[in-house]
């Protein structure tokens, strides 16, 4: 489904990474690793198509993801490291306007239901602004409850977490696995999550 | 396509109206920037009836150039820029819809305001009436344009000067025509040809600046 | 295919490098040719205008400036859409090595037209449209490079740059024309700068400095490629070997 051939990554005057490929099937998940500067973000920025590579290409169901343009990235789900979130908006308000303007349909009850899953029932109203960074990055995470696309691309996902949200992260991505979807992650703690295939990439 | 337009125009609309102190600050500008001119050159009516159009677009432009330098910055600060640029429309409606938007929340006040401003240097109701509808025809093509500087100029250092640098040289047909406007009816020739000539450049501006502006959000992005 | 472009791209400034540099001194020759042509027959063969006096000459550094301007404007659009279509790392150096020399013939176009201005207008500026275009080019200059200038990556540079550059040739004849009918609608001075019934020897004087100027900016833009090369290829081998050899 999700394949890279040749990447390379050149980012000022040092090149990162060359001759870098992989291949990821549906219910399969890809850990990226390595240590700070090592190029994982870089790398995650060429699956998603904002970074073109410098050589290489990659491709989804067969498809350049350059030329498939709106189709591939009507399957994709990015978070990033920043929460995307808007500071004025409330935490619905919010998960509304990023599925809007995402071209899905979710539901007031579907959101309200995300947001009570990552422990923010009774927040729903409140300005995010006056949210803790925890609870910020909760609202970030209440966007994937409800993502049925397929490639979900993180980036961190587990950082700032406690314990018990990131054992429901980890069920959240097992579960998406198991419904045939693939994930793309970089992390720097090893989080155990029972699915199918897990391949492993480390940049050095 | 119109669905996507509509629901980045309203988001950012309900963000400006929860931020409404930068929509009156900016409108406060324009008001003083005006105001400042008679105290500057004197009080004569027949001096001011003459510089008032040129006086009122150019603080009109400036005003403008306030709120550009955030037309994108904030999306990209908090990351919902990359989550714009990955949804699977073309970016450039994204673009018309924070276009559309930014001129609701600073053109449109800016026409509105303008007679009250007119009525201070003594311009007849005629022209009042054309002052407003060039402003209002006009300022459209100014965030247009001023989309396309503010996505060349995002996380850049000294933005905001970089970006008065890029987009006023681009301006000067707006406010030649916009000026112009208003400079006819006083002088009684009519008008309508500068009005048209407007409406035509701000519906260039509309279709083909959103588009510029993605491609360089793109380059930002990178 | 892509190993082909790859080699195209990565070759292209270390072939080029050595060819800009054999060129350089042609060039530079043959402006110094036509130069002292155009100055012989400018200074020396051409009439002495029957209203001007010989203050007219200063055409013979006005003109071709003014040309040379807006010419060289067109060249940078011109490799900004090359580089923005093929993603060529020669087109946006050469569109940054030309931006100071066109700046530099926008304003030796104004500042000599402000010095002819005075013997035969009494004003040093006048709101002529040639003039008042000629100002907002420097202007777009300006932009242009203060753009490419704030952004540190080389790559987002090139390609913000150009992507001004073709925004600003879309907008140069609507701005010309603007500012042409905001002339003649104010009835301002509307001078003409270059004034019928020129003398024959007048126009041949005016094309060869022409011809000089141009060469010049070809071998001016052609020396800057080439430190803009060295300044971002400085990790490549092949610049390495130059820095290494001592050699230019």
């Amino acid at each position: 489904m999700l394949e890279a051939d040749n990447l390379e990554c050149v980012r000022g005057e040092r090149r990162l990474f060359a001759g870098l490929g992989f291949r990821l099937e549906a219910g399969e998940l890809l850990y990226l690793q390595g240590r700070n500067g090592a190029g994982k973000t870089s790398l995650l920025r060429m699956i998603i198509g904002l970074l073109p590579p410098e050589t290489g290409e990659i491709r989804w169901k067969g498809e350049p993801i350059r030329r498939a343009g709106e189709s591939f990235r009507a399957d994709l789900c990015y978070l990033g490291h920043l929460n995307a979130i808007k500071e004025e908006l409330t935490p619905l308000e919010n998960l509304l306007a990023a599925a809007r303007l995402a071209g899905e349909d979710l539901s007031e009850d579907d959101a309200l239901d995300a947001l009570e899953q990552v422990g923010l029932a009774g927040r729903e109203d409140l300005a995010c602004k006056y949210l803790s960074q925890g609870q910020k990055r909760r609202v970030a995470l209440a966007r994937l409850v409800k993502e049925r696309r397929p490639l979900w691309v993180l980036d961190e996902p587990f950082v700032a977490l406690d314990v018990a949200a990131v054992d429901w992260l980890a069920g959240l991505i097992s579960a998406h696995l198991q419904r045939g979807g693939l994930a793309v992650m970089t992390t720097h703690q090893r989080v155990d999550i029972p699915a199918g295939t897990i391949r492993e990439l480390r940049l050095s | 396509m119109l669905n996507i337009v509509a629901a980045v125009a309203g988001r950012d609309l309900k963000l400006a109206m929860r931020r409404q102190a930068d929509i009156v600050s900016a409108l406060f500008f324009f008001v003083i920037v005006v105001s400042l001119f008679p105290l500057g050159i004197g009080p004569e009516p027949d001096l001011l009836r003459k510089l008032a159009p040129g006086v009122l677009w150019v603080a009109a432009l400036l005003a403008t150039m306030l709120s550009l330098p955030r037309l994108f910055a904030d999306d990209h600060r908090d990351g919902t820029l990359e989550q714009l640029a990955l949804a699977p429309h073309p970016l450039g409606l994204v673009v018309t819809g924070k276009v559309i938007a930014h001129w609701l929340v600073s053109g449109l006040p800016l026409a509105l305001i303008a007679p009250v401003l007119g009525i201070q240097f003594d311009l007849s109701t005629d022209a009042l009436l054309v002052l407003t509808g060039a402003i209002l025809l006009g300022t459209p093509a100014l965030s247009g344009i001023g989309a396309i500087g503010a996505a060349l100029t995002l996380g850049l250092r000294g933005g905001g000067v970089l970006l008065s640098l890029l987009v006023l040289p681009l301006y000067i047909p707006v406010l030649i025509f916009g000026a112009g406007a208003v400079d006819a009816t006083v002088s009684g020739l009519g008008g309508e040809g500068h009005l048209s000539l407007l409406a035509a450049m701000t519906c260039a501006s509309i279709g083909f600046a959103p588009w510029a502006a993605a491609a360089a959000l793109k380059i930002a992005l990178e | 295919m892509t190993d082909r472009f790859n080699l195209y791209r990565f070759a292209s400034p270390a072939t080029f490098y050595p060819l800009a540099g054999t060129l350089i001194p042609y060039f530079a020759a043959i402006a110094a040719v036509f130069g002292i042509a155009g100055l012989y027959v400018g200074m020396l063969v051409a009439p002495t205008d029957f209203q001007q006096g010989e203050g007219y000459r200063i055409i013979f550094i006005h003109v071709p400036a003014s040309w040379l301007s807006m010419f060289i404007y067109l060249v940078m659009a011109g490799w900004a859409a090359i580089g923005l279509a093929f993603n060529t790392r020669l087109s946006g150096m050469m569109a940054q090595a030309l931006a100071p020399t066109g700046a530099l013939m926008a304003f030796l176009s104004l500042w000599t037209g402000a010095l002819w201005g005075k013997p035969m207008w009494g004003t040093w500026w006048v709101w002529d449209a040639r003039l008042t275009s000629e100002l907002i080019l420097l202007f777009l200059y300006i932009g242009y490079m203060a753009l490419t200038a704030a952004i540190d990556d080389a790559r987002r540079a090139d390609k913000a740059g150009g992507l001004l550059l073709l925004v600003g040739v879309v907008n140069v004849p609507i701005i010309y024309f603007s500012v042409k009918w905001w002339n003649t609608l104010h009835q301002g001075s509307s001078v003409n700068l270059t004034k019928s019934s020129m003398a024959e020897t007048m126009l041949w004087g005016m094309l060869l400095m022409a011809m000089c100027f141009w060469m010049y900016s070809i071998a001016v833009a052609l020396m800057r490629v080439r430190t803009i090369m060295l300044e971002r290829e400085r990790h490549t081998d092949w610049v390495k070997a130059i820095l290494a050899g001592g050699e230019q």
